[in-house]
């Protein structure tokens, strides 16, 4: 089985790695990397524990198909308590890093305490030791993966690390590996930086086996199959990535718009995956210069970009002027929508700064469009800004606050407090668009009903990779509901909740499941692993998964009042589009939710739940 | 007919599902590090491009070798290393010009692509166009086409 049955604990206070055995019989219960790495996390800390004290934990966990054939087996989690939330953290990246360490033999690393001075993980197979990052603290992620190769001599290890957003209190810092891959959300990276760990460089060759190799191959190919012959998959990611969504989003009514005020963007046509082909007007060039891959993945969703070298925003700096990670759709969205900004070059420049600098662009985007809100009605002014004129729509504002975030500086500094505590500080609290604190992303729960559901149930605070009830609703995966009614949300919310959880545990992405359904990723994971695992047992997992991160939550202090969003999208309805004069109707779904999550009208699993999901 | 593994490099998405299968076919294990075929990733020009044998005519590797480790398959063209005989001199990997014979440490032998008998498993999973398995005397045939057909493109503009 492709279990190394190997947890690396590396104690940064003592500056200690040891290798331990897994728990396999966590593992049968709780599968892998997400639903495995919580519940090592929730076992071992408290959950009342201050995120950025040397009590908290931070987990870097593997699932049973990362590293494997079996296709976009290359995700791997961050688990914690969050920086930006207070509530589970578990933050979810692609790229090479993942497999690389499954490679080396870990199928987890738990870091615990806090070192003296800065240092980084360096991991060669069964060998691992902490070593000196003194000259690597203060440099970005791109130079600090340079430096790592360097110091290394060896071109092929991969790396993860913070850049200087997570070594200065940034509190949405995001962990970056192969330069621009994220574990992104809720502040994974300030936690990691809290702990003066800069970064882990891998290089593993051990290779990995598993338990029924017919089974398993034959499982992988009718995937791969399944994934080419699909629209979305084999088709509308490989050539537009997610920013197939931009348009399709915004005619739906549901593209949160200048900080929610609005629900389609005018812009939108400007900075969605059609604009990123459409060769530019100043060099005749497209920004898209091609798709690439994570490790192991069919689907290509990557987006490599090329900016005019002539943009104000990079003009006479040749290290943005290559080929670089490109705008997802959230990152358009966020950086450009909710801030009124429809330049594509700004917004791929002020993308590639959250990668060199290691920040959520969901975060930055947001918190920057609740500033312009606040300082169109006047409760922030150029004072606060230091001169910049932070209106909605102004690219260079934008770029120049960005820049500034990143850093730590000046107005930035308080851009990377997140739009909670920054409203809160300036009077508005009720202009931050978040729950527990995290910014809700691209969809808007007035055009799509089930996404203000899946916001407000969040383990993570605001997020759509928990529940992406869009692919029903819009995209009609499985099968189209009506984005407009509340009916049968919750239902369908507690699905895609579970779902999503088996699928984060097992090691690949979610996006396979545009066109994969639990009954065909549960053969590769029978065929991986030893016992028997169906989907049944899979969605079971999954709910298992749901109910330990909400029993987290709940001792760590958050209630059934935390299950709300932004009033402003509970009683201003949206303006235009097919959702005009709808608001959010959360309060109809919600009871309906609970009561078949099995918990009670406040929001708490049952001792009935619990002990049937042997909690 | 002999056929080729041929490598289309502009295809690649580098997602490495060939070194995968290559490795698991010859190990047994899903190991990168120890495939045959090798996808390397240059970031200056965003090129994902795959590299393995591509089984000379006369090999460099078949003739240095001291002690005729390195046979020719007469079915497939590929030149194979017989594991019993080699002696893990290395003397090949110094020889092959192109660096697509390693050695070994844990076997101690050298390790090249042997086509997998024939049906070469990175071009069953690879998912773009990248890899295919084709008639080397037609390997430059979609080239030319591609070639020809602008050059017609050009005449029929000046035509006009």
């Amino acid at each position: 089985m492709s279990w190394t049955q190997k947890v690396l604990r590396v104690n940064l206070t003592n500056g200690t790695c040891q290798s331990e055995p897994l728990n396999m019989e966590w593992a049968k219960k709780y599968l892998g990397s997400r639903g495995l790495a919580t519940k090592y996390y929730t076992e071992e800390c408290d959950p009342k524990v201050d995120p950025l004290s040397a009590d908290n934990k931070l987990i870097f966990a593997t699932g049973p198909l990362t590293g494997t054939a079996a296709p976009t087996s290359g995700r791997w989690t961050v688990i914690t308590k969050g920086a930006l939330t207070n509530a589970i953290a578990c933050s979810n990246s692609g790229g090479f890093f993942g497999a690389e360490l499954k490679n080396a033999g870990w199928d987890m690393v738990i870091f615990e305490g806090k070192s003296a001075s800065p240092v980084y993980l360096d991991i060669t197979n069964d060998q691992a030791e902490l070593k000196d990052a003194s000259a690597m603290w203060g440099k970005s992620v791109w130079d600090t993966e340079d430096m790592l190769r360097a110091a290394r001599g060896d071109n092929d290890i991969r790396c993860a690390s913070i850049g200087q957003a997570g070594e200065n209190g940034n509190l949405y810092a995001a962990i970056v590996n192969d330069k621009d891959r994220a574990a992104g959300r809720s502040g994974v990276g300030t936690v990691m930086g809290s702990k003066n760990l800069k970064a882990v460089a891998c290089r593993g060759t051990q290779g990995i086996q598993v338990s029924d190799p017919m089974k398993f191959m034959q499982a992988t190919g009718a995937c791969n199959q399944i994934l080419a012959d699909n629209p979305v998959t084999g088709e509308g990611l490989p050539t537009y990535g997610t920013q197939v969504l931009m348009n399709v989003i915004n005619e739906t009514g549901a593209l949160p718009t200048r900080n929610g005020t609005e629900v389609q963007f005018e812009g939108a046509a400007d900075i969605g995956g059609e604009a990123m082909t459409t060769p530019r007007e100043s060099d005749g060039k497209a920004n898209l210069v091609s798709n690439a891959a994570c490790f192991g993945c069919p689907i290509s969703c990557q987006r490599r970009s090329q900016m005019d070298p002539n943009h104000f925003s990079v003009a006479g700096e040749p290290k943005y002027h290559g080929v670089e990670g490109g705008l997802e759709y959230e990152n358009a969205w966020s950086l450009g929508a909710a801030t009124g900004v429809n330049d594509l070059e700004a917004l791929t420049y002020c993308n590639y700064i959250c990668n060199e600098y290691g920040m959520d662009p969901i975060t930055l985007g947001t918190t920057i469009g609740a500033a312009m809100e606040m300082f169109q009605i006047g409760a922030i002014t150029t004072e606060n800004t230091g001169g910049i004129q932070l209106e909605f729509g102004n690219a260079e504002a934008l770029c120049k606050i960005c820049d500034m975030t990143g850093l730590g500086e000046g107005f930035g500094k308080e851009i990377g407090l997140g739009s909670k505590r920054l409203c809160e500080k300036y009077g508005h609290p009720e202009l931050s668009m978040s729950v527990k604190g995290q910014e809700f992303p691209a969809y808007d729960p007035r055009g799509i009903q089930g996404m203000g559901l899946t916001y407000a149930t969040s383990n993570r605070g605001a997020c759509h990779l928990r529940s992406y009830t869009v692919a029903s609703e819009v995209l009609g995966i499985p099968e189209k509901t009506d984005p407009l009614t509340p009916d049968g949300k919750a239902g369908l919310v507690k699905a895609f909740q579970d779902a999503t959880a088996a699928f984060d545990a097992a090691g690949i992405c979610i996006f396979t499941s545009f066109a994969l359904t639990l009954d065909d990723v549960a053969p590769m994971i029978d065929g991986d692993l030893e016992g028997d695992w169906s989907s049944e047992t899979l969605m079971e997992v999954g709910e298992r998964i749901w109910n330990l991160e909400r029993k987290f939550n709940m001792d760590a202090g958050f209630t059934a009042a935390d299950d709300t969003l932004p009033q402003r999208l509970l009683k201003d309805a949206a303006k235009t589009g097919p959702a005009e004069g709808k608001v959010s109707e959360l309060g109809k779904m919600l009871p309906e939710y609970y009561e078949l999550r099995g918990w009670t009208p406040d929001g708490v699993p049952s001792n009935e739940t619990l002990s049937r999901l042997d909690l | 007919m002999v056929k080729v593994l041929h490598i289309n490099a502009s295809e690649c998405t580098g997602c490495h599902q060939c070194e995968m299968a290559c490795s698991y076919h010859h190990e047994g294990a899903f190991n990168p590090s120890k495939s045959r075929i090798k996808v390397f990733k240059f970031d200056e020009t965003n090129r994902n491009v795959p590299y393995v044998c591509t089984q000379c005519a006369d090999a460099w590797c078949l003739q240095a070798c001291p002690v005729d480790a390195i046979s020719v398959n007469a079915a497939t063209g590929a030149k194979e290393v017989t594991a019993e005989v080699c002696v893990g001199c290395k003397v090949c990997t110094i020889a092959c010009p192109f660096g697509t014979i390693n050695y070994n440490s844990i076997t101690a032998k050298v390790d090249k692509c042997d086509l997998c008998g024939g049906d070469p498993d990175c071009v069953k999973v690879c998912p773009t166009p990248a890899l295919s398995f084709i008639e080397a005397e037609s390997a430059g045939m979609d080239k030319m086409r591609h070639w020809a057909e602008k050059t017609d493109a050009g005449n029929q503009a000046s035509a006009d």
